[in-house]
């Protein structure tokens, strides 16, 4: 008989909205030998990382990781988390490991064995590597990373392929809390292990990482099954709702990728473009023909947030015709009160004029034709709060006393809903998209191993 | 004149990492998916002006057969959650592809 094993994922960021438990029941029936999900994305921009904090509440969290732990004590088989809490950050993976711990307590499961990871990478480490001749190489168009773009850094984490998955599976783990990690790694991980082809693995855990993504029609967070054999990967929706397509499934592949037919990861390249998609049954599609190219040294793929300054936005409306045929006036208008006012202390000052172009800016092909009215977004950015409220206070406000020649409304060129501008989150920014070098793929990544319950 | 609009079935974007844009135009069946790509309406010159970018800035476009679809990544100007930056997930880039007329 074929071996196989088989993988279900309830949920593409666990946390930023919870599983649904019906399709999640459906894929626990079909028993798994390994219930994973990720938890992480850097689409929620660099603010998260940047502070320490999660995006996803506390409470959908929990739902999740109590749901997959006690589904996978009562089957006995892994559970395994990567990216914990949105970011991975060392606070994040000790976040999770709490809730497990507590989650354990409240069920009274019996002793368990919970491996978690890090992946946050020191600052000075990383100073060393940009001063050694293997430089921090730049992704997606970045320059190298130099030690000014550093010391604007907060945080930085690692992306884990899939070696402290593996370790922490060798060293018995029955459940895995991981710092950062690429989403396929963590699905590949135990298929690798079991000594399936990588690059079956790799593509089991491409199509897994998303849930029910690779589903169709659309439904957020139902459970789909992944099972790997030595020739093939079959991917099978749980909700009855969904199925797995042809289209489905290869159309999953472009997802937030810039590339269907490439996937990077910490070790080499998972190569799609030869796959071959089947529908075998009424839910399911099989996939062969994905390669994986293994790179001689690792590169580990690195992501840094730094802070800008603490931020305050104001909202301003706009109706007279002939202020919206010129708000860029009205706009340099306050800007240079700004900068008459501020001169050279460091702040920004943003505007996104909704009604013209605030969703697309720049690439707005219909900038011209405005709407009859205009919202416009002020945000000021400065490195106190103090200071960002003045600045964003004088960039709202200094419109209402814009005077352009023509207008006839003499008494006020902008109207206001709040007298008053609003704190906003500090302001943060991307600082690295970078890769780094290492001898040891679990040289950023280190193990750990404890007992739960007596 | 027929639009993108009428023969795709999903036109979406949405970040690629925190540096890029991509953006997936999936057909409802080949014969649609085919007449697009022969049309060659999609390509970096006209992607690239249509957004008012410079064609360096597009890193990739492949059509991938399996999907039926039209794929294209635009590198942005800003990293997503800069302040300033006002689509954070790169969701709602689109639109102008909608109405593209496809000869």
């Amino acid at each position: 008989m074929t071996r196989s094993m088989k993988v279900i994922c309830p949920n593409g960021h666990l946390g930023f909205a919870p599983s649904k438990p019906e399709s999640f029941a459906i894929g626990v029936a079909a028993g798994p030998d390994i219930i994973a999900a990720d938890s992480g994305s850097d689409d929620v921009g660099p603010g998260p990382l940047g502070s320490d904090t999660s995006t996803s509440p506390l409470a959908w969290q929990t739902h999740d990781l109590e749901m997959m732990l006690l589904a996978a004590r009562k089957a006995g088989v892994p559970m395994i988390i990567g990216s914990a809490g949105d970011t991975g950050t060392n606070s994040r993976v000790d976040l999770y490991v709490r809730i497990i711990r507590e989650l354990a307590a409240k069920h009274g499961l019996a002793p368990f064995k919970l491996g978690y990871f890090y992946s946050e990478v020191d600052k000075e480490w990383l100073r060393g590597k940009i001063r050694s001749d293997d430089p921090v190489t730049g992704l997606d168009a970045r320059e190298n990373l130099t030690e000014s773009e550093l010391d604007a850094t907060d945080r930085i984490v690692a992306m884990a392929g899939v070696h402290p998955f593996i370790k922490l599976l060798d060293m018995g783990a029955d459940v895995i809390i991981g710092g950062r990690s690429s989403d396929c790694a963590i699905f590949a991980a135990p298929a690798i292990r079991a000594g399936y082809p990588e690059a079956l693995s790799y593509y089991l855990g491409k199509v897994l990482e998303c849930a029910s993504f690779c589903a169709e029609p659309y439904g957020g967070k139902e459970t789909v099954m992944g099972e790997i054999t030595d020739a093939d990967v079959s991917v099978t929706a749980m909700s009855p709702a969904q199925r797995c397509t042809v289209a489905s499934v290869a159309g999953h592949a472009m997802y937030e990728r810039s590339n269907p037919f490439y996937e990077y990861v910490a070790g080499g390249c998972l190569d799609m473009s030869q796959c071959h998609y089947e529908e075998t049954g009424p839910q399911t599609t099989r996939v062969t023909g994905p390669t994986f190219a293994p790179v001689e040294r690792v590169r580990v793929k690195l992501e840094g947030a730094g802070k800008v300054g603490e931020r305050y936005v104001g909202i301003v409306g706009v109706r007279d015709p002939y202020t919206i045929a010129h708000i860029d006036n009205v706009i340099d208008w306050a800007k240079q009160q700004a900068r008459e006012r501020f001169g050279n202390e460091p702040y920004e000052l943003h505007y996104t004029v909704y009604g013209r172009d605030g969703v697309m800016g720049a690439m707005e092909p219909e900038r011209a034709s405005t709407g009859h009215e205009l919202a416009v977004l002020v945000q000021g950015v400065a490195p106190t709060a103090e200071l960002a409220e003045e600045v964003c206070m004088t960039g709202s406000r200094q419109m209402f006393y814009a005077r352009l020649p023509e207008v006839k409304g003499t008494a006020g060129s902008v109207a206001f809903a709040l007298d008053e501008v609003l704190r906003a989150s500090p302001a943060y920014r991307w600082t690295l998209n970078h890769t780094v070098a290492v001898d040891d793929p679990l040289e950023l990544f280190p193990c750990h191993l404890v007992t739960i319950g007596h | 004149m027929t639009r993108l609009t009428d023969l795709a079935k999903t036109i979406r974007s949405k970040n690629a990492g925190t540096d890029k844009i991509t953006f997936d135009i999936i057909f409802t069946n080949r014969a649609n998916y085919e007449r697009v790509k022969e049309s060659n309406a999609i390509n970096r010159a006209s992607m690239a002006a249509l957004y008012k970018i410079d064609e360096k800035r597009i890193t990739d476009l492949v059509c991938f057969d399996p999907a039926f679809a039209i794929k294209f990544t635009i590198l942005r100007e800003r990293p997503s959650g800069s302040a300033g930056d006002a689509d954070i997930f790169g969701a709602q880039q689109y639109a102008p592809l909608l109405s593209l007329d496809i000869p």
